[in-house]
């Protein structure tokens, strides 16, 4: 029996399995939040190996996510990865950069001999901390402010700056997702280590460190979002397959897809109230919160970038090399055939969570820390 | 298409690929190994109860553990380099590479990083059955990331289950199954983790040996060389016979490699197997390359042509057939080839030349013909040659080519003697006492690390100019950045990638000299 599906409906589906992966993605960077704070939060050498060893159990699912959320955006929008990735050259290479490092400081940096230094690999944890966030939540933004590019007959991408990918840091409404991709992994890492670490001293300093990044976090992500949805955007023509500027295209894409925005808004106030119950009601459970906030307001964020007829990744240079689901996304048997594959997810999902809790059932102590386990 | 191509630029991306490459393959093998002997040595101990196999379980983790981070961290910049510095070629393929690379992160990595984060730290956590299961898990996720990544490498030598698409130019997959079970695919997977579980298991008996010979730890070190050597004996037998596929394979669908590994510039009939050899220049030139001759070799008569064409009379074909044609064998030429290959490239202009116009009924009429199986075996699937300048541009470097295959194939056959001699000595009880064999199996820790990059220099190097067999040469793969940005790049890997790997062995040789803790 071949299955009826159309082409249309597996672009929307893998836009959303990817816009899925996105939302997960920021929200398991909280260990990249935890890092960036490693030199400013803790007061003693005992409260940095609490918030290292914290960060460094969970390390490999932020990282393994990265890995599927290029793999999968790689098999489901081809045209994408060869044109971001090749054009946008140094903004990913300097993403890659900080991730690789971050892979072997936590095995490396209190190993004896390990030649180049506590103190240096500590430092690899705050880059990769501090910019890896940063800089996704910049690349990102340029799904809504877009690049420099053409495409040529073959497809092949020329970057229209000579610094390829580098400008977008030039850009105020980049740098503000950029900014505030930061501050709520920033925040995420904060109430991660509020559920996972058994250790008053910090929890108090903790406490103090949310509200003076929920304050930032708050001016950079409403800056973005009012701009957002002032801006023009860039709309498609489903016959012609012609791009178009569009006046407030993202705020018609909200009204027009009005599931979409109450996921939004309910991600925005789940994130609100994780911090809430941390900062006045002391509750350990505000990381569910926020980080369910998190995947929600990322992926509704990706859904207004690629659906309702929009460019997800326009051109400023050639509006008609703008990449959408449409035009950017591979085949109906490769997509099909990558949906049969999709199905396993829930279950991935399912193993992931039984291990979580395995490993997180009790919180993490000093005690431990003194004890001959694997500590970072 | 790139017209105006900077070789610079080719040059320094192929070598930053081929550096990264490099290093991950370092670390990598010893993943996929030590995971195996780790669940080994943890079953014996569920199994026994014995806290002395824990202990030894225990002790080869850390060492598992501080070369795991290091494979994973340049894993990551191998899979994003196919976009930042091969967009090309990820557009033109993406369709069907991109594929396996979500399905490795999908199915293989997050069951590795899932669970080695049991593995690591749930000791005391989980109960027993649990660790375990989640020490198998590693094992298995590990290797299965394996699969799929070579499954996209074998595509590259081999392209398969796919057709190409002229209003996209691009090739599309056809058939999921026949890029699954390529069966360069099926060999490259087989011979790539059991070279990895030879590896690793000689890194075990290396430094176990090492213990011996300080007369510390006996008993962990001996229980571990049995381990490593038997698992080693058998894993470098089925390198030996998963080689042996791979050439029957390569002879078929990379005859050029072959010839080239092989150094047999013209063919002939009864066709010995070297087994070692040197090579010389012999004066003679084709187009603007020398010609190599075996200057000295030990050779079995006949064998290669037998292990190609079934028996000794069978004709193996040499780099001259594979150049210049030969009727009689059915061989096209590369002039052929090319001539085809521009064929098929100029119909495909002439299709996007209309569409541009919006003339329609012309676009329509060379769609039908692009579409044609004609079009798509008999011209596109020598689309590559189009890029092709000289004949002889089709032939890799012969002198890496056959120093790298012969020097693997020594180095395999070496590594079996080396396991069978620790079984012999292990079972007779006098392993402590044979120092020589103790030095011996220390020295060698290296060399499965030699025979393993060399494996995929030979894979990748006698795979030019090919990026994609037949279909697209490495030139035309590449990212349209500027030499400047990929040289800053290189260095920047290059330093920090040997800075990473001093620090490593560093903490390894630490780690071993302290011996278990636990």
């Amino acid at each position: 029996m071949t299955l009826m599906i159309s082409h249309l409906f597996l672009q929307h589906y893998w836009w959303i399995i990817v816009s899925l992966l996105a939302g997960i993605l920021v929200f398991l960077m909280f260990v990249q939040g935890g890092q960036s704070l490693i030199y400013s939060l803790p007061q003693n050498d005992v409260q940095l190996t609490l918030i290292v060893n914290a960060m460094g159990r969970k390390w490999e699912f932020t990282f393994t996510t990265l890995v599927t959320f290029g793999g999968a955006f790689f098999a489901s929008f081809p045209l994408f990865y060869a044109t971001s990735f090749g054009g946008a050259y140094w903004v990913w290479i300097a993403i890659l950069f900080s991730f690789t490092i971050q892979a072997v400081a936590y095995e490396f940096r209190s190993k004896p001999e390990n030649v180049l230094g506590k103190k240096t690999f500590d430092t690899f944890l705050l880059i990769n901390g501090s910019l890896g966030p940063f800089l996704i939540g910049t690349a990102v933004a340029t799904f809504f402010t877009g690049s420099k590019f053409s495409l040529d007959q073959m497809n092949q991408v020329h970057w229209e700056t000579p610094w390829y990918g580098l400008e977008a840091l030039l850009n105020v409404r980049n740098l503000s997702l950029g900014f505030a991709v930061l501050l709520l992994s920033r925040i995420n890492g904060l109430l991660y280590m509020v559920n996972s670490i058994d250790n008053d001293n910090l929890n108090s300093r903790v406490h103090r460190s949310l509200l003076i990044n929920s304050i930032p976090f708050l001016v950079f992500f409403l800056f973005f979002v009012v701009s957002l949805l002032l801006s023009k955007g860039f709309a498609v023509d489903t016959i012609t397959g012609k791009i178009t500027e569009e006046n407030y295209k993202y705020f018609t894409n909200f009204i027009q897809m009005p599931v979409v925005f109450i996921i939004f808004i309910a991600g925005v106030f789940s994130v609100l109230y994780g911090i809430g119950i941390t900062l006045f009601g002391k509750s350990t459970r505000g990381i569910w919160f926020t980080g369910a906030g998190t995947v929600f307001a990322v992926f509704s964020l990706f859904l207004v970038a690629g659906f309702n007829l929009t460019s997800f990744y326009p051109s400023t240079y050639d509006l008609q090399s703008s990449l959408t689901i449409f035009n950017a996304s591979s085949s109906l048997f490769t997509l099909k055939t990558m949906m049969f594959v999709s199905f396993l997810i829930p279950f991935v999902i399912a193993y992931i969570w039984y291990a979580w809790q395995a490993i997180n059932n009790k919180k993490i102590t000093e005690e431990e820390m003194k004890s001959e386990g694997h500590v970072y | 298409m790139i017209d105006n191509i900077d070789l610079g630029l080719v040059d320094w991306s192929r070598a930053q690929f081929a550096l990264t490459a490099i290093y991950h393959w370092l670390f990598v093998p010893l993943t996929l190994g030590l995971s195996f002997i780790l669940a080994i040595t943890e079953t014996i101990y569920f199994k026994t109860g014995n806290e002395d196999w824990k202990r030894l379980t225990r002790f080869w983790m850390t060492l598992f553990g501080i070369n795991f981070a290091i494979g994973v961290a340049t894993g990551i910049i191998l899979e994003f380099e196919f976009g930042t510095n091969w967009s090309n070629y990820s557009w033109f393929v993406g369709d069907i590479f991109g594929a396996p690379l979500a399905i490795e992160g999908i199915l293989a990595f997050f069951l590795e990083s899932t669970f080695v984060a049991v593995m690591f730290f749930g000791w005391n956590k989980v109960s027993k059955k649990f660790h375990l299961t989640s020490t198998w898990l590693v094992a298995i996720g590990a290797n299965l990331s394996a699969l799929w990544i070579l499954v996209a490498n074998a595509w590259m030598q081999n392209p398969v289950g796919m057709a190409f698409n002229p209003e996209t130019a691009r090739n599309e997959m056809v058939s999921f199954w026949a890029v699954l079970f390529n069966q360069v695919a099926t060999d490259k997977f087989l011979h790539t983790i059991s070279s990895g579980f030879l590896l690793a298991s000689m890194f075990v008996v290396s430094i176990s040996s090492w213990y011996l010979i300080r007369k510390r730890e006996e008993l962990m070190a001996k229980r571990s060389i049995l381990v490593g050597a038997v698992f080693g004996l058998l894993s470098s037998l089925m390198v030996a016979y998963t080689g042996d596929e791979s050439a029957r394979t390569l002879a078929k669908v990379q005859p050029v490699k072959f010839a080239s590994m092989e150094a047999l510039f013209k063919g002939k009939s009864n066709a010995g197997l070297v087994a070692v050899g040197f090579l010389k220049d012999n004066g003679k030139k084709m187009g603007d390359r020398n010609i190599k001759d075996i200057a000295f070799s030990i050779k079995i008569p006949g064998l290669m042509s037998i292990l190609t064409g079934g028996n000794t009379d069978s004709y193996v074909p040499g780099i001259e057939d594979h150049v210049f044609g030969n009727d009689s064998l059915g061989i096209m030429s590369v002039a052929e080839k090319k001539a085809r290959g521009h064929y098929a490239k100029d119909i495909l202009t002439s299709y996007q030349v209309a569409h541009r116009k919006n003339d329609t009924p012309q676009a329509d009429s060379l769609k039908n013909v692009l579409l044609t199986s004609e079009y798509q075996d008999t011209y596109f699937r020598y689309f590559g040659y189009s890029s092709i300048d000289k004949p002889e541009d089709v032939v890799p470097d012969v002198s890496i080519s056959f120093y790298s295959f012969h020097l693997m194939v020594i180095l395999g056959f070496y590594f079996i003697m080396i396991f069978a001699l620790a079984i012999h000595l292990l079972f007779k009880g006098t392993i402590s006492k044979n120092k020589w064999f103790l030095w011996l199996a220390l020295l060698s820790m290296p060399l499965p690390y030699l025979a393993s990059e060399l494996g995929w220099i030979l894979a990748e190097m006698g795979r030019q100019p090919w990026i994609i067999q037949d279909l697209m040469t490495v030139s035309k793969g590449v990212s349209k950045i500027t030499s400047g940005s990929v040289i800053t790049t290189f260095i920047l890997f290059a330093v920090l990638f040997t800075g990473l790997l001093i620090s490593e062995v560093s903490i390894m040789v630490k780690q071993i000299k302290t011996g278990p803790k636990h």
